[in-house]
């Protein structure tokens, strides 16, 4: 089989004049979308039955939940296509996926508390959903610990795919904790096999908001994987034609 | 072999291995992620009864008295097959309600649970009030059928 497509879409100079197209699209995508999924969720979708207008923080908590674990997903790929194929922009991309995701974990976690201190009657409890969400985000900040303590940069790719590709046994753990597990968190309204145990009127803001959500990691992650790349390259020929 | 098809081996022995490892470590610690018990299993005796634990069940319907001119609250934890008479004294959750799943966190003092704490459990349903009111009539003769002990695992009364 030959990889040479797969090598090309892999070269630093031609990576980073894609990103650099594609990175605007995704902006003003997911910008347009998240301010109509903001005002379609909080102005016009219905109150709860039970939780009134509080369930409203379902639109930011939802999301970015859902995020944490899809980020990491691509961090593992794309640290595990980095160490089979050696290239190193897969690495950058892991590398620029890591603060993302742990800022989307922190998000999740963060409205969750909001909305369980009322709630539920607490912040936070050791539950399996909750607990192992809270070991997402010391994943995220434990890969980005262990890439800043080397100098060398093509050990600091190696170390860290190997713990991103470690911690991804946790994705799976955190999806279906609820399920395995009697918790405090309830089960999925959404991404489930059966009809969503959420009213239509409600379920579509969230849709919006999750692919708002998506455009928004695809640009975020194109700038930092841009500038991942002018790190990394900073002294290479290429870079210095162009400027 | 050549050394990236060993390499992607390598990968995947590392996933699978983590993997088989975290699910052996997982079910042999599987009682300890139990967040809460049923009441079946407090009447079966799988609660320690010396120490603090937590039952988790739906309140029945019309079991919730308040105590004038205090903070105490009585109410029965059913799992359609056992119930746990509890009191409590505090404040409850906005979600605290009779046919709501509850958790409650306290010790068996003989046959009545003293609670010292109460989180109420939100169940994945997610609707308007005009369509809770239009399905109410279905839920109430779903309970009160009781044929859906099904529902003791993760109370969620409106599954139906």
């Amino acid at each position: 089989m030959s990889w040479t497509w797969f090598h090309k879409l892999a070269s630093p100079p031609h990576a980073y004049r894609i990103l650099g197209t594609i990175a605007p699209w995704f902006g003003w995508a997911s910008l347009a979308l998240i301010l109509l999924a903001t005002w379609w969720g909080l102005v016009k979708a219905p109150a709860d039955y039970q939780q009134g207008d509080g369930f409203r923080i379902l639109y930011v908590h939802a999301p970015s939940a859902w995020m944490s674990m899809f980020t990491y997903v691509v961090m593992a790929v794309a640290a595990g296509v980095g160490l089979i194929w050696r290239i190193k922009l897969a690495h950058a991309a892991a590398a620029a996926c890591a603060p993302i995701g742990a800022s989307f974990t922190f998000l999740a976690l963060a409205t969750g508390s909001i909305w369980g201190k009322p709630m539920w009657g607490t912040w936070w409890v050791w539950d399996a959903r909750l607990t192992s969400e809270l070991l997402l985000l010391f994943l995220y900040l434990g890969y980005m610990a262990l890439r800043a303590s080397f100098d060398d940069p093509q050990r600091a790719d190696r170390a860290s795919a190997v713990l991103a590709l470690v911690g991804v046994i946790n994705v799976p753990i955190i999806h279906y904790s609820v399920e395995w597990w009697s918790t405090l968190h309830q089960p999925a309204s959404v991404t489930k096999f059966d009809k969503p145990s959420i009213d239509l009127a409600m379920l579509i803001p969230l849709f919006i908001m999750i692919v708002g959500f998506q455009l928004y990691f695809g640009w975020a992650v194109s700038r930092r994987l841009r500038g991942e790349i002018l790190r990394r390259e900073r002294n290479a020929n290429w870079l210095k034609e162009a400027a | 072999m050549t050394p990236r098809q060993k390499r992607m081996v390598t990968v995947v022995a590392i996933v699978a291995g983590v993997g088989i490892a975290t699910a052996f470590a997982l079910k042999a610690f599987n009682q300890n992620l139990l967040y809460y018990y049923s009441p079946t299993q407090v009447h079966a005796g799988e609660a320690p009864d010396s120490r603090s634990i937590r039952v988790g069940g739906l309140v029945e319907n019309g079991s919730l008295k308040r105590q004038p001119g205090s903070m105490e609250v009585t109410f029965v934890l059913t799992d359609y097959q056992q119930t746990v008479p509890v009191s409590y004294t505090g404040v409850l959750p906005d979600l605290f309600r009779e046919g709501q799943g509850v958790i409650a966190r306290g010790k068996m003092d003989g046959n009545r649970f003293v609670a010292e704490e109460v989180l109420a459990k939100h169940d994945e349903n997610y609707m308007p009030p005009e369509v809770a009111d239009s399905l109410k009539p279905h839920m109430d003769a779903a309970n009160s059928a009781a044929g859906a002990p099904a529902a003791a695992a993760t109370p969620a009364p409106g599954s139906t």
